[in-house]
């Protein structure tokens, strides 16, 4: 295609905690390395897509990088923040709006879960009030319906959050990198059954920014970019099961990842078999364990075996969350999706260090999963 | 259960309190009888928006849960302070007509939950604060 958009520069700002630096200061930092990483100014940049949950508008960015007329849109779909904004970018890029694009995210939220407004979610007071609108709760329920439909056992939440902090330990820039042993994740505190206290992951802080330009003219910028093969965003169905529902239908439907990760294989040409390094959005132990199904990388139902044989290890089959994930960085909501997509970046270029994985990866997958619904996935390939 | 005096409801448009038990209001679409909890505008399954009110019932059978482990932060209004919080139990049931109902459960002990299991509706006082009257939401209760 002649059309393809690269990945030419990446920034991170360290996610965890920064006191002293506001959400938006950590994505202007996030967006500088990127910019530094792409060789390319600020000036040069015709368009940028952001978001933030909690830090304020990702434009007042510009207030700190420069007032430079471009375009800058205000991206705001939950987690799915990063993975919008990407996939906006690169239709701005492909629609020959700019020539050089950015798409950034940054946020710095409270301590501990998120306290969402119903009304802001067109929910009437009463289910906030009682308690029922929690997405940690929504999360238990989801995963323990899943669970008893696929006979799986708590086995599989704890492993998967053993190799988060296992991965986590490894990344220099993770917030969370003290290894936890099976028992201390199995006997943590019950949040919300099955889901237990290291099974989450926890609001954070943090930036991350991205420099894209057209696949023609990347190598001018850098010798190793990043092919997007696809970026796809979808919206719930009717019938799936998603947070801050006080009612579920009927009869059940395909979730929002479902779709994203079948159009975004078809798009890239590609199969789940091909791809060589994998994130999935991770808020919990149980949604990953979900996300490895709805994404195509195995059968309702396997998970237990793939992850007791180690498949989704870093030196295994498909090395998932090789950076540890959401539960090893937390989850500064905007800047989350395009972490994702950094990692991927980082292991295809050979730049991952100790959690490299081996073989030079070829083709790299994200996918993130917000409220109330959304999905984003990118299918990222070597230059 | 029955009631000497009205209660005042956290939700009273979603509740029916006139047969001596409560049961659960929603919506059905006129157009494809798809029914919704709480009652919906509009059929996101056919887009139409022609819907007429409907009684969900009271019983049902557990279709998920969980437990509660920790207090919720506003907007939740259990009045209670943090040292007094008690975990509860929440879960989806699944009505007759095939529609799942989030709710409060009257259990907070996992080895009394089981999918599948008969689920009653009943009022639980969720709120009680000294000196004002308890406010009642909708819960799901085992079936006796």
């Amino acid at each position: 295609m002649d059309n393809e958009v690269a990945i030419i520069g990446v920034g991170l700002h360290p996610f965890g905690r920064t006191d002293g630096l506001s959400g938006q200061q950590q994505g202007a930092y996030a967006l500088r390395e990127a910019l530094k990483d792409a060789g390319v100014e600020w000036k040069q940049v015709g368009v940028a897509y952001g978001g933030s949950q909690d830090g304020g508008n990702a434009d007042a960015l510009s207030n700190h990088l420069g007032l430079t007329g471009i375009p800058f849109v205000n991206v705001a779909n939950g987690c799915a923040t990063g993975g919008s904004a990407l996939a906006s970018v690169i239709a701005a890029i492909q629609s020959g709006m700019a020539e050089i694009g950015v798409a950034v995210g940054f946020d710095k939220h409270p301590r501990g879960a998120f306290n969402p407004r119903p009304k802001d979610w067109g929910l009437e007071d009463w289910y906030g009030e009682t308690g029922l609108m929690l997405t940690t709760q929504f999360f238990a329920l989801k995963t323990q319906r899943y669970m008893f439909e696929h006979g799986i056992t708590d086995d599989a939440l704890v492993r998967i959050a053993q190799r988060a902090f296992r991965n986590g330990a490894l990344t220099p820039h993770a917030w969370r990198r003290r290894e936890l042993s099976y028992e201390e994740i199995a006997e943590s505190m019950p949040v919300n059954l099955p889901l237990r206290k290291y099974m989450f992951c926890n609001p954070a802080e943090g930036g991350a920014a991205l420099v894209l330009c057209s696949a023609k003219h990347a190598r001018k910028f850098t010798a190793n970019p990043v092919i997007v093969k696809a970026a796809v965003m979808r919206t719930r169905h009717h019938g799936s099961f998603e947070v801050f529902n006080p009612g579920l239908a009927a009869q059940q439907s395909p979730a929002p990842t479902v779709m994203a990760s079948r159009a975004a294989f078809e798009l890239a040409g590609v199969g789940p078999g091909d791809i060589d390094v994998i994130q999935l959005q991770d808020t919990d132990s149980g949604s990953e364990l979900i996300h490895i199904a709805e994404n195509g990388f195995c059968e309702h139902g396997e998970q237990e075996h793939l992850l007791r044989s180690g498949a989704t290890d870093i030196n295994g089959r498909l090395p998932i969350n090789t950076d540890g994930g959401c539960l090893a960085n937390g989850e500064p909501v905007g800047a989350s999706g395009l972490r994702q997509v950094i990692e991927i970046c980082t292991q295809l270029r050979g730049q991952a260090g100790q959690r490299q994985v081996a073989n030079t990866p070829r083709l790299g997958y994200t996918h993130v999963y917000g409220a109330p619904g959304v999905s984003a996935v990118t299918i990222l390939q070597a230059g | 259960m029955t009631l000497d005096t009205p209660p005042k409801l956290a939700c009273p448009d979603q509740l029916e309190l006139s047969g001596g038990h409560p049961t659960l209001m929603g919506s059905r679409c006129r157009n494809c009888g798809e029914v919704y909890f709480p009652a919906s505008q509009g059929c996101t399954r056919c887009c139409a928006v022609d819907m007429e009110a409907f009684n969900l019932g009271s019983e049902g059978l557990l279709w998920s849960w969980t437990i509660q482990g920790f207090q919720p932060k506003t907007p939740y209004n259990g009045g209670e302070s943090e040292a007094d919080f008690k975990p509860y139990g929440v879960g989806y049931v699944e009505m007759p007509s095939g529609v799942k109902v989030e709710s409060r459960l009257t259990v907070a002990d996992p080895a009394a939950l089981r999918i599948g299991m008969p689920m009653v509706l009943t009022l639980e006082a969720y709120r009680q604060v000294p000196g004002e009257a308890p406010v009642f939401t909708y819960a799901f209760a085992p079936a006796a």
